[in-house]
């Protein structure tokens, strides 16, 4: 651990890291498996949903932490739906704003953000327990876990579904296209591809090294 | 004088999987040297490719699993040979490596090995290179060319990645009388035009490596029913209930739906009948289940191939029948004798 740790509520380095790697939203929690199967046919595409959910993730969680100790518990849940929604629907206008093709190729599910399990998952679990510095913290591991997650899923098969990646053709003009890639049973086989992979990572170090990385 | 106490089974037999398993292959020779005969050297390659991909497989997925070696039960092996009939000779290898693994991978190995897996993992295999390449799975060169074991069909070398070339300029200095390109059930489905049943009972019809005579796979089919291979009842069940389905249509309207022996004997149903549908670990155990199961099959095939959008339906019915088998297992328990007393359940 880079950092040092301070006292119980301090911030760690694994504050940040656990987003990534330990409980990472996609590969490990398995949590927001709609936009990751729907939206990921290229890298493009995963990327800008995995920056989008990073931006509300981030905002919202910072907003509940700072009025975690106003909300009664009765309606906290109708609170942070609400906090999300806003932030959604500024990330709806955002991004139509900046790309209308991208605005049309996410669809739906940028309005979807809003249910995400991830945002409500972590505004419920973390931020609402946690103060601001260390619940954004936290937001922001998870949102570059779920961005990190969606840009390999959206890369892999771009590049077997289209041979391309970022839309730069990779294997020349002659390349067969993995048609089953770009539909959605493609969606599952690359996942399952990934989770499979992931789960080897992490279990390398406690099999082999003595103690996991956590 | 010393006596011994044992429980039953007193009788072993002989049988074991890789007995069975071996009839099998053994089964499949001629079907395999028959669509090696007709196109050559591409079928061969195709064959050898992709068992030798499915072997390969097993292999590498036992040693990281770290189990013993599961060749010796052959049925990677069938695996291998069955995905390499029922695609087209001019399938490109690379593509037919990609359907090996899958099928072993994602069809076997991932549930647990033989006997855990739900679907029959050739056709897992052949249904994953049908999504991911429809173009090179339905182009189809003609029997019996002049040069089939000179040279190679020019799509079977395709460099990995690649697409395959066209084959159009190929086929036509093959020289081959009225080559259309297209199977039975594709020509009856686009244009109305009916194969003839000679043609299709002695194979002279474009199709996928093993699926074209219908009477050398019944024979095949026969020997393992004979030594008890295989349940007869499944493939009985399966024909049956496709040719029927297929007589109730041309019944109601003979101009345009097909005589019932054209359903049979064309495409890959014969070859679905006897060899995938028959899959031990994917078809259901109890004797009224079997005879659910090919019934299911045959009619979805028809249906598939009467109102889908594919020419051709047995993959989908085989494994939509694997899907259905726990459920038919488990609702056709026949009843435990001494359970009931007076006809009422205890």
């Amino acid at each position: 651990m880079s950092l040092p740790n301070q006292a119980d509520e301090g911030i760690t380095f694994d504050t940040f890291m656990e987003g990534v790697w330990r409980q990472n939203p996609v590969f490990v929690m398995v949590l927001g498996m709609c936009p990751t199967l729907a939206v990921t046919v290229s890298a493009v595409n995963g990327l800008s949903m995995g920056v989008a959910t990073l931006f509300v993730l981030v905002s919202s969680c910072l907003l509940v932490s700072l009025i975690r100790h106003l909300v009664p518990k009765e309606v906290r849940i109708a609170t942070y739906i609400v906090i999300i929604a806003t932030f959604v629907t500024l990330v709806d206008y955002l991004i139509q704003a900046a790309s209308l093709a991208l605005y049309e190729a996410l669809g739906a599910f940028i309005q979807l953000i809003v249910v995400n399990c991830i945002i409500l998952g972590r505004a419920e679990a973390h931020a609402s327990k946690n103060p601001p510095l260390k619940a954004v913290v936290n937001a922001l591991g998870m949102g570059v876990g779920f961005a990190i997650g969606l840009l390999a899923l959206g890369g892999t098969r771009e590049i077997l579904g289209a041979g391309k990646l970022f839309g730069i053709s990779l294997f020349g003009e002659h390349f067969q296209p993995w048609v089953v890639m770009v539909l959605p049973p493609g969606g599952f086989f690359v996942l399952g591809g990934w989770l499979l992979l992931f789960a080897l990572f992490r279990k390398k170090p406690v099999t082999e090294g003595g103690h996991a990385h956590d | 004088m010393s006596m011994e106490l044992r429980t039953s089974p007193h009788q072993i037999s002989e049988r074991n999987v890789p007995t069975i398993m071996k009839h099998v292959v053994l089964s499949l020779l001629p079907v395999c040297a028959f669509s090696v005969w007709q196109y050559g050297l591409s079928a061969l390659a195709l064959l050898l490719t992709i068992t030798a991909t499915c072997l390969l497989t097993e292999r590498l997925l036992n040693r990281s699993a770290g189990q013993a070696s599961t060749l010796g039960d052959w049925s990677a092996t069938i695996t291998g040979v069955l995905l390499a009939l029922t695609l087209p000779p001019s399938f490109p290898l690379w593509m037919g490596v990609v359907a090996g693994f899958v099928a072993i991978a994602i069809g076997k190995a991932l549930f647990g090995g033989l006997g855990f897996n739900v679907f029959n993992p050739a056709l897992i295999g052949r249904a994953f290179v049908q999504a991911a390449f429809p173009v090179a799975i339905t182009t189809w060169v003609p029997a019996f060319s002049a040069q089939r074991f000179s040279e190679f069909v020019p799509t079977t070398l395709t460099a990995p990645l690649m697409m395959p070339p066209d084959v159009v300029e190929w086929v036509k200095l093959q020289a081959v009388d009225a080559f259309t390109g297209a199977t039975p059930l594709a020509r009856w489905k686009f244009e109305n035009v009916i194969a003839s049943t000679h043609d299709l009972l002695t194979g002279a019809v474009t199709a996928s490596a093993g699926e074209t005579s219908a009477i050398l796979i019944l024979v095949c089919g026969l020997y393992l029913a004979a030594r008890k291979f295989m349940d007869w009842r499944i493939p009985v069940a399966v024909l049956a209930s496709a040719a029927l389905t297929a007589w109730l249509f041309q019944l109601y309207d003979p101009t345009h739906y097909p005589a019932p022996t054209f359903v049979l004997l064309s495409g890959g149903l014969m070859l679905g009948a006897v060899y995938m549908a028959t899959d031990m670990a994917t078809s259901p155990v109890t004797p009224l289940g079997v005879w659910i199961y090919g019934a299911v099959i045959g009619v979805v095939t028809v249906m598939i191939r009467y109102f889908g959008g594919l020419t051709e339906g047995v993959m989908y019915a085989i494994l939509l029948g694997n899907a259905l088998t726990p459920f038919i297992d488990l609702y056709t328990q026949p009843r435990v004798f001494g359970t009931r007393q007076q006809g009422k359940n205890k």
